[in-house]
């Protein structure tokens, strides 16, 4: 599942994705309908918007055997919202509860699916990892991304200071109410600077963009990479 | 903050916070100092999380049948020689203690610090009817003297640095203070023992009421709550109607959890539990002891989506790990309960419409659900309180016309791929390095401060077709 920002934004980020798990020997295919998982008509209270959305979205991928996503939040939201958001109608909620056990989130398919922490990258050097809110504390992940990346040879994985608070993303959160988003993410961007990290690495498309986004406007040399391209040795210089 | 500012809208207020330096340290080394405490206090604490659950399933239990708790709770209150007030309102609340006040010649009040009393803006009140009104916490006592309200539901003057203290205690008591807290303590010792003795009513919330016993318990760290229960001659305490818990067993379990969340403490420096006015025999206490049960909206949310946030205890352990808060400081918000319980508790006391703003006032971290004591999924309820928002035809209609042409674009693949066509069109002459700037409308938002990513020249489902 690539979702809106990912297929819009970051198609680097899903090109990276099917090039690694092809290598792990995982056949793949992408159901070419699916949009969004609907997280921001959710987030903002449009829920009678959001479960057609998800309606939508668990047909698509009702035949396959794992579903795996390159972003936490849009993970959390199949996996912990939809089968709520359809409860109305037993069948569409049925097929949400089997879709939600069949979704993880790239890190956690890689680990505890695949069974794999350590792949071979040609990327090598100093990298920090940030926790998106809700790959930590929706999902409960904090282990399985910094496993892979402890698991690369040639990858240093310093900690980021205050690793777990938010990044100031939270979606419209970010346009709402843009000097406080931004306030926060200054904070979490001189964490960054200090590592002395030339990657900061993340699991989600939102934190990748708003991180991302504060990095290039301080004409930082560090630069926003999601796990599967430091994985699958595509980070561009 | 003066009152225009109060008016301003809400993204202007936390603007305003933002460009405040002093806020802004001051904020940053105590919500910082907050979170370690009481990391370290549960660290140390491996039964914490089972108290946790249990603390929850006790306030579930007890809002269930809240209505005889709560006349439990009064039958032994007056079984013990007090008196027990019933308030619906905030009106009936204030009115309640001034007819207390006028009857009973009450010239001076001393105060332990209450969010019930900021509540329901009793020192105005009181002020207004000719008493005077002390705030002896430490904390009340700097925002009183500075004309404040706080910003912080445990630490009302969060919001200022020790030199603004200094400042303060030399203008408004007359010195030479250096910024040095000991110093300024002690000074605000001396001031408000005079009251204390001069004082004909005490006035303070409750931190819990225990039915079986009929008993009102206090956590304070400065042991001034205690004296305000103890001299004046009357002892009002103010609690929400929610405060209520069952049993003396049950207060345990809350006591062990209680000041760790708020200060990493294992208890607070005082917890002071009061039964009744002063007894025969006895040296020393109230001759009459009044308790105020306050709905003021309460009741209204047992049954509906907010009722998870009547489970608070008031730690404010949700405040110190908000991003917003730590940003923007409580004052900001524009209300009594600042944070994001303050969000969930503004909504039941004082209506949605008076959240429209402030219920996106969170990036849904979900780090406030993860340090309350009780659990309360606070992101969740924001979430469902913005739904009321879209439903209750509160949200602007603007956004709502936003959010449904959103949604038809998602219901349609092509709708989705001509969209992502579209932007890369437009998006052309606002391009710079690679990056997208200066965008305008909705979207300067973001680029105010931050790069955007532009449209790929390939989306990833564009790609897929050379991947297959």
């Amino acid at each position: 599942m690539i979702t809106c920002l990912g297929d819009v934004f970051f198609p680097e980020v899903g090109v990276a994705m099917v090039r690694l798990l092809r290598r792990l020997g995982v056949e793949l295919d992408f159901p070419e309908a699916q949009t969004c998982c609907g997280m921001p008509l959710f987030n903002s209270g449009y829920h009678h918007d959001a479960a057609e959305v998800a309606a939508r979205t668990v047909k698509l991928f009702e035949r396959a055997e794992h579903v795996v996503v390159p972003s936490g939040s849009c993970a959390w939201m199949v996996k912990a919202e939809y089968p709520g958001l359809l409860k109305h109608d037993p069948a569409l909620r049925a097929a949400a509860e089997s879709l939600a056990r069949r979704t993880r989130e790239l890190s956690q398919f890689i680990v505890e699916v695949l069974g794999v922490t350590r792949i071979e990258s040609s990327f090598a050097g100093k990298v920090t990892y940030h926790d998106s809110c809700h790959l930590l504390r929706g999902l409960g992940e904090s282990s399985s991304p910094r496993a892979l990346l402890r698991g690369v040879p040639g990858v240093e994985l310093v900690e980021l200071p205050g690793a777990d608070q938010c990044c100031g993303f939270g979606g419209s959160f970010s346009v709402r109410l843009p000097e406080v988003s931004s306030a926060i993410l200054e904070k979490k961007l001189g964490n960054v600077e200090a590592t002395g990290a030339r990657c900061l690495v993340a699991c989600d498309a939102g934190c990748l963009m708003q991180m991302g986004g504060g990095l290039t406007r301080r004409a930082s040399r560090v630069k926003a990479v999601h796990l599967a391209q430091v994985l699958a040795g595509e980070v561009e210089a | 903050m003066s009152d225009t500012a109060l008016r301003a809208p809400f993204p202007e207020r936390a603007g305003a916070a933002l460009k405040d330096t002093f806020l802004q340290e001051a904020l940053t080394i105590a919500t910082t100092k907050f979170i370690d405490l009481r990391r370290e206090s549960f660290a140390g604490f491996p039964q914490g999380e089972a108290l946790r659950d249990q603390a929850r399933a006790i306030k579930e239990a007890t809002l269930q049948r809240l209505d005889a708790h709560l006349e439990r709770l009064a039958d032994n209150v007056e079984r013990l020689g007090g008196v027990v007030h019933w308030a619906t309102t905030a009106d009936e609340a204030r009115e309640i203690v001034l007819r207390l006040a006028r009857e009973r010649g009450v010239r001076m009040a001393v105060k332990s610090k209450s969010m019930a009393t900021e509540e329901i803006d009793l020192n105005e009140a009181l002020e207004h009817a000719g008493v005077t009104a002390v705030e002896t916490d430490l904390g009340e006592y700097i925002i009183q003297l500075a004309h404040e309200k706080p910003s912080h539901i445990i630490a009302p003057a969060i919001h200022k640095t020790k030199g603004q203290v200094a400042e303060l205690f030399s203008r408004e008591l007359r010195g030479e203070f250096p910024a040095d807290p000991e110093v300024l303590t002690a000074v605000a010792r001396k001031a408000l023992r005079e009251k204390f003795l001069q004082a004909d009513m005490g006035i303070t919330g409750a931190n819990f009421a225990v039915a079986d016993t009929g008993t009102v318990v206090l956590v304070t760290n400065e042991g001034n709550g205690r004296m305000v229960t103890s001299l004046p001659r009357i002892h009002v305490a103010l609690m929400g109607i929610e405060k209520v818990i069952p049993s003396m067993s049950d207060l345990v379990v809350f006591l062990a959890i209680l000041a760790r969340s708020a200060t990493g403490q294992k208890l607070s420096s005082y917890t002071t539990l009061v039964r009744g006015p002063r007894r025969a025999g006895e040296l020393e206490g109230p001759q009459e002891f009044h308790l105020i049960l306050l709905d003021n909206g309460r009741s209204r949310q047992i049954a509906s989506t907010l009722r998870e946030a009547l489970y608070c205890l008031r730690c404010g352990a949700c405040l110190n790990v908000c991003p917003v808060y730590r940003q923007i400081g409580g004052h900001a918000y524009g209300h009594t309960y600042p944070g994001p319980i303050g969000i969930l508790l503004t909504a039941m006391l004082k209506g949605n419409e008076s959240v429209r703003e402030l219920a996106h006032a969170s990036s849904l971290c979900g780090a406030c659900k993860d340090v309350c004591p009780v659990r309360i999924d606070i992101p969740r309820m924001l979430v469902e309180l913005r739904e009321h928002l879209d439903r209750e035809k509160i949200a602007p209609w603007s956004e709502r016309v936003v959010f449904r042409a959103f949604r038809r674009l998602l219901m349609s693949e092509t709708a989705f791929r001509v969209s992502a066509r579209a932007g890369r069109l437009l998006q052309k002459p606002f391009v710079r390095q690679g990056r997208l700037r200066g965008l305008p409308l909705l979207l300067g938002r973001w680029t105010r401060t931050r790069d955007l990513p532009p449209v790929a020249s390939r989306t990833f489902r564009e790609r897929w077709k050379d991947l297959r």
